[in-house]
């Protein structure tokens, strides 16, 4: 368990480091989250290994590790008050654009392949 | 006595142990509520504790930087979290390079039509620039939010409020819209999430399935990396966006 954390850890060191380095606009432990992915690719560790249970242990309880950020917004309160309608409207409309727009493109997607895969298939037989 | 009473109360508010205990406790009544609500989506855990743990810091006027001392401590965890996030896509391996071509279709379009709309909405109703751009990158998860927000020329504590804001929103209604919009397949969903909803979106989709859960990861991770090359790129090809006069 405490070497998984280890390893949670020194990836997000890793991905930190990296991202300061080379000055990109990505966030180290996304680059973590790669790097972990990579490893457990190569490593392929069992069910009770420690990485296993540390991230299992850490995303059981995901929800509450948004807490004190997302308090945070009791601080611009004020301003949001300001320009509400422009902010809400626009946040709404884009955040439910993005969430329509995204699951046609993965609906349509999905049925082009299905009918490429049916044409093939059609090719094949005699 | 009195004197006595308002000096522990202020010590007991500046430790680290404060923060933590409030966070800690408001979570826990938030799952109460869920459970007892049999998961009903206005019930979402970090929208009940969020609203918990504000409301008793305005309620006792306690500033956010006093709650924040210990808070830090749980938000810190969000860092290393992420990084766990490999794991349920590593479960999901083989089914994500299945659908590769479905995550690239979604990525593509999301990550364009977040930037976009938001811009244009926001200055349609009248919005300000500074307040378009703090809203462009409100999909991607939080640090990407932020960084983004400020390289654009957009307000990156705004932008955090946001983007928190779109995170609950996705947990809270997402779910549902898709069930609406009649999209089933768990793949689809979680990417649909992870676009539009960041890692919020996804500790909801984690909740509902592992299949969801794993591609909203993926599509929240994707989509930081997406969208710090597609805002600047939609910013110097459609400067026209910025100049939506109301």
């Amino acid at each position: 368990m405490i070497t998984g954390f280890i390893v949670l850890l020194v990836c997000q060191i890793i991905g930190d480091f990296a991202v300061r380095a080379l000055d990109v606009p990505v966030p180290g432990p996304v680059v973590g989250m790669v790097m972990l992915f990579v490893v457990l690719q190569l490593r392929r560790p069992g069910r009770d290994s420690g990485v296993v249970r540390a991230a299992d242990g850490l995303l059981r309880h995901l929800q509450l590790l948004f807490i004190p950020a997302g308090v945070g917004i009791i601080q611009y309160l004020p301003v949001l008050a300001g320009a509400w309608l422009p902010v809400a409207a626009g946040l709404v409309i884009s955040w439910f654009a993005v969430l329509v727009v995204t699951a046609g493109a993965g609906v349509g997607t999905l049925q082009l392949e299905r009918r490429f895969k049916r044409g093939d298939h059609a090719k094949g037989t005699p | 006595m009195n004197l006595q009473f308002a000096q522990a109360w202020t010590a007991l508010l500046e430790s680290p142990l404060f923060g933590i205990t409030l966070t800690l406790i408001a979570y826990q009544a938030a799952r109460t509520i869920w459970k007892r609500t049999r998961g009903h989506s206005l019930a979402n855990p970090v929208l009940v504790a969020i609203i918990l743990v504000a409301a008793t810091l305005l309620i006792f006027q306690i500033p956010y930087d006093d709650y924040l001392v210990g808070a830090q401590y749980i938000g810190f965890l969000l860092g290393p979290a992420t990084v766990a996030l490999a794991l349920p896509l590593y479960r999901q391996a083989a089914n994500i390079r299945r659908a590769a071509w479905v995550v690239i279709a979604c990525l593509v379009t999301g990550s364009v039509t977040a930037v976009i709309v938001a811009i244009t909405v926001t200055k349609l109703l009248g919005g300000s620039d500074q307040l378009a751009l703090s809203l462009a990158p409100k999909s991607t998860t939080t640090p990407v939010a932020l960084a983004l927000s400020e390289s654009v020329g957009g307000i990156a504590s705004l932008t955090a409020a946001f983007t928190i804001f779109t995170g609950i929103l996705g947990a809270v209604a997402a779910p549902r819209q898709l069930t609406l919009l009649r999209v089933f397949d768990q793949r689809v969903r979680g990417l649909a999430i992870g676009m539009s909803s960041h890692g919020i979106g996804t500790s909801r989709a984690l909740q509902d399935d592992p299949v969801a859960g794993a591609f909203s990861g993926l599509a929240m991770a994707l989509n930081a990396l997406v969208t710090a090359v597609v805002l600047p790129l939609l910013l110097a090809t459609m400067p026209w966006m910025l100049t939506i006069q109301t």
